[in-house]
């Protein structure tokens, strides 16, 4: 029992903790695998998480702040789509614009709109996305084990977690069952190969980038609306930059993409719990280190200590026909 | 003959034009391929065979012209258009994904529904069947990267025929080939003809055209310059069509007084990046005093064994002596150590590897003797007055025009250009010169100053090695004459005795004991 009462909430958070990580390691994952490579998830992230929080706030609703959240992220993707499908641009360059112009844009719309320092005012409860209780919780409250799991584990999570879950298997199936799924994992092969078979590599790369957005929306929105109340500066802290770890880790596949989205929640988690904890010798535990992990591992992995994992062949390569 | 035609060519094109910046690769080229055939396409590489198949393919857009598809205009903007008129097309790099399955690619671009499973299945049973019909079995599930290069193509062919293509075009289907895939291939090609496809073979071997085509058209420096039909041309008279006839006045040439060897290579095996033996075991010997001219139809290992000879890339095998010093196997084998030396080089593509087109003529002037303390100033900098000077008088003395040393080089003509890249080796006074198409995209008279120089060269007792695809430049410059094809030597000749013909019939590829039987033309 007393394990449980340290695990529980140490996996309930991580839970918490993985769903925006998870929503924006699907959204560049769908965007590479289509041969566009987003290291704008950050920024993307950002201006959904402000968006959201600043239509729930004027409307004291969470769904309208979600849709704006969304729009707001596509509005980013479209200048992306443009920069770097119809402009033929240098894909990094066009994220990390986009990762500087939301970092600014928020904080001065925020500052402006709401004369808060840049943040929005605090979401009353109404406005954000709050745990759901499962039916049948009540029911199993008195089964031992069985019973806390389903309330704080299973349950007690928020919508947009388990839409980002059951997002999971909706991608694997896409990518490896659907037309829509092989077009795009074509496009991010070999553009040429699609090209000569008839498919638009222009437009497919365009829906990818779109549906990258959407999901970073997601994620925005579930930052500012469900696990926080109220958007603030540069609120999204580098996830955008853990995800594309996750995604890099997961070896550009939606489930190992999913455990390795778990594992950085854990840490996260972890981390949190531990903040302030006495180590015999140490002092303070170092809670920065495991926050520095994921970057760490990603790097191992990268540098091809650890298995080999292959990017998609033309991600990050611009299309281009004529010679 | 097929006289007069029942049904409407399978495909016509009329006046097709295409232009990629400065390249006109397409000049109002017209074509009829009559349904049920197969129809050569041949020229040499660069000729525009492959962009012409790729404008019909709807990869390109033409700048101007007309397509007609079985007697109907048809516009074709895009892959998809070509395809659902029936137009396929293997692509002499292949169009597969190479992670994905074989059956993935297939279904790729005609999935038959958003879900790919019934699409898979029908798709699976149709692969059986063609399989049966043509011989071209591959397993379904395999994955590309994994396959050999004539399953790979195989899967591309089936993977047109699943499409419904009536119409199939070929782009140097067996460069990749070994023979007897190449005769699994066309095995199929004529077993597609019998089912009422339309085949189109684009290649540069002769050979093979005589071997599996009914008609043939000849294209070259991007016009189509002859149609014949397959049965009433000879592998010589494509040749000669295909290279075409230039006609220069002979520069004055004494008798050859060759000295020693200069330049040994002794089995030479050369691989490119995808490990393709583009030399296969080359022996020469190079003298003082004597022209050595190397000829073949472009891309069959001539420019790669120049690259070799001048320390651009390193052989696989062999061994390389240069006046009398062994360099390959050596530490010091780059073009830098074999310029001091005393190689010069002038490589066949002057705008990749011969100059800087955004730097000054002056600058191009020292390209590669750039240490020389010549050109430097106080400082040990380099001096720009002097590198003018040079760049000047060097200008003036080769007549370059315009002699204005602060040009940019890609503002001077072709002939200026190659005149500049000459005068900078000459001027080294090198021992061994390598010069790679001397005169390509050069205008008649830039041809004969060239040629005056090589010769004067020869003269000053260097060993001169001349690469390149114009007979007429071989028979002019060369006393010796080295014959390429497939990355051998297949035949050498003095100059007295070569002729076009025999030297075309080698170059073709048939022996030499063929070539020495053939009637020789006038």
């Amino acid at each position: 029992m007393e394990v449980l009462d340290a695990a529980l909430p140490v996996l309930a958070a991580t839970l918490r903790l993985a769903t925006p990580l998870l929503l924006a390691a699907l959204a560049g994952l769908v965007s590479e695998r289509a041969g566009i490579v987003d290291v704008g998830l950050e920024g993307k992230m950002l201006v959904g998480a402000f968006a959201a929080a600043a239509v729930a706030a004027v409307t004291g609703q969470a769904v309208p702040g979600l849709l704006a959240g969304i729009g707001a992220a596509c509005l980013l993707g479209l200048v992306h789509a443009y920069a770097s499908i119809a402009l033929n641009g240098s894909q990094v360059v066009s994220g990390m614009a986009i990762n500087i112009i939301a970092s600014g844009l928020t904080a001065t719309l925020a500052l402006i709109w709401f004369r808060q320092g840049g943040q929005t005012p605090p979401l009353p409860p109404g406005a954000r996305f709050l745990s759901v209780v499962l039916p049948g919780t009540e029911a199993l409250a008195g089964v031992p084990v069985l019973g806390r799991v389903y309330a704080t584990l299973l349950g007690g999570q928020t919508a947009l977690a388990y839409l980002a879950f059951a997002l999971v298997p909706v991608s694997a199936y896409v990518l490896g069952r659907t037309r829509f799924g092989l077009r795009l994992r074509a496009c991010g092969e070999h553009p040429a190969a699609a090209d000569t078979a008839g498919v638009s590599v222009a437009r497919l790369r365009c829906a990818a980038v779109l549906i990258a957005s959407v999901l970073c929306g997601i994620a925005g929105a579930s930052i500012a609306t469900a696990q926080g109340a109220g958007f603030q500066r540069d609120m999204v802290s580098g996830r955008g930059f853990i995800a594309l770890a996750a995604m890099i880790l997961g070896g550009w596949r939606p489930w190992p993409t999913l455990l390795a989205c778990l594992g950085f929640g854990l840490l996260d988690a972890a981390a949190i719990r531990l903040q302030g904890v006495a180590v015999p010798g140490i002092g303070q535990f170092p809670v920065q280190a495991l926050q520095a992990l994921p970057y760490g591992l990603t790097v191992v992995l990268l540098a091809g200590f650890v298995g080999r994992t292959v990017p998609p062949r033309a991600s990050g390569v611009p299309y281009v026909k004529e010679r | 003959m097929i006289l007069p035609p029942e049904a409407p060519p399978a495909i016509e094109l009329r006046g097709i034009d295409k232009r990629f910046g400065a390249v006109h690769a397409c000049r109002t080229v017209d074509l009829r391929v009559e349904a049920g055939t197969i129809h050569g396409i041949v020229g040499e590489n660069g000729a525009g065979k492959s962009t012409l198949m790729a404008i019909m393919h709807g990869f390109y857009q033409a700048d101007a012209g007309e397509i007609l598809v079985r007697g109907q205009p048809a516009a074709i903007r895009g892959s998809r258009d070509a395809i659902r008129l029936g137009i396929d097309m293997v692509h002499q790099h292949f169009m597969l994904v190479e992670r994905l399955t074989v059956l993935e690619n297939v279904l790729l671009g005609a999935e038959g529904g958003a879900r790919l499973a019934p699409g898979a299945a029908r798709a699976r049973a149709e692969l059986a069947r063609l399989g049966d019909a043509y011989g071209l079995r591959v397993d379904p599930q395999a994955r590309i990267e994994d396959l050999s290069v004539g399953a790979q193509q195989r899967v591309e062919i089936l993977k047109a025929l699943h499409r419904g293509a009536q119409i199939l075009i070929l782009d140097e289907p067996t460069g990749v080939l070994t023979p007897q895939e190449a005769d699994d291939l066309f095995r199929v090609l004529r077993a597609l003809r019998t089912q009422g496809c339309t085949v189109l073979l684009i290649t540069h071997k002769l050979r093979e055209i005589m071997a599996v085509t009914d008609r043939v058209s000849v294209m070259r420096a991007g016009q189509m310059v002859a149609h014949r039909d397959t049965a009433a041309t000879s592998a010589a008279e494509l040749g000669e069509l295909m290279i075409g006839r230039r006609l220069l006045p002979p520069p004055p040439r004494s008798a050859p007084q060759p000295g020693p060897a200069l330049l040994e290579a002794r089995g030479l095996v050369v691989r490119d990046a995808a490990g393709v033996e583009r030399v296969r075991g080359i022996d020469l010997a190079l003298r003082g005093g004597e022209v050595l001219g190397i000829i073949g139809l472009a891309g069959n290992g001539q420019g790669e064994l120049l690259e070799t000879l001048a320390g651009m890339r390193a052989p696989d095998a062999g061994e390389i002596r240069l006046r009398g010093r062994a360099v390959f196997p050596g530490r010091d084998f780059n073009a830098a150590a074999l310029r001091r030396l005393g190689l010069g080089h002038v490589p066949e593509d002057r705008l990749r590897s011969g100059l800087l087109s955004r730097a000054s003529a002056a600058d191009t002037a020292i390209l590669g003797y750039q240490g020389d303390p010549a050109y430097r100033g106080r400082l040990g900098l380099l001096s720009p007055g002097r590198i003018a000077g040079h760049g000047a008088r060097l200008m003036r003395g080769h007549d370059v025009r315009p002699p204005d040393p602060t040009l940019r080089a890609g503002l001077l003509s072709g002939g200026n250009q190659q005149k500049l890249i000459l005068a900078r080796e000459i001027e080294r006074d090198p021992s061994v010169l390598l010069v790679g198409q001397p005169t390509r995209g050069v205008d008649i008279g830039g041809i004969d100053a060239i040629h005056r120089r090589l010769l004067a060269c020869r003269a000053a007792g260097k060993a001169v090695l001349v690469v390149s695809v114009e007979l007429d430049e071989i028979l002019a410059l060369a006393d010796r004459i080295l014959v390429m094809f497939d990355g051998r030597v297949v035949g050498e000749l003095p100059a007295a005795e070569a002729t076009e013909g025999r030297l075309g019939l080698l170059m073709a590829g048939i022996g030499p004991e063929r070539a020495s039987a053939a009637p020789v033309p006038a």
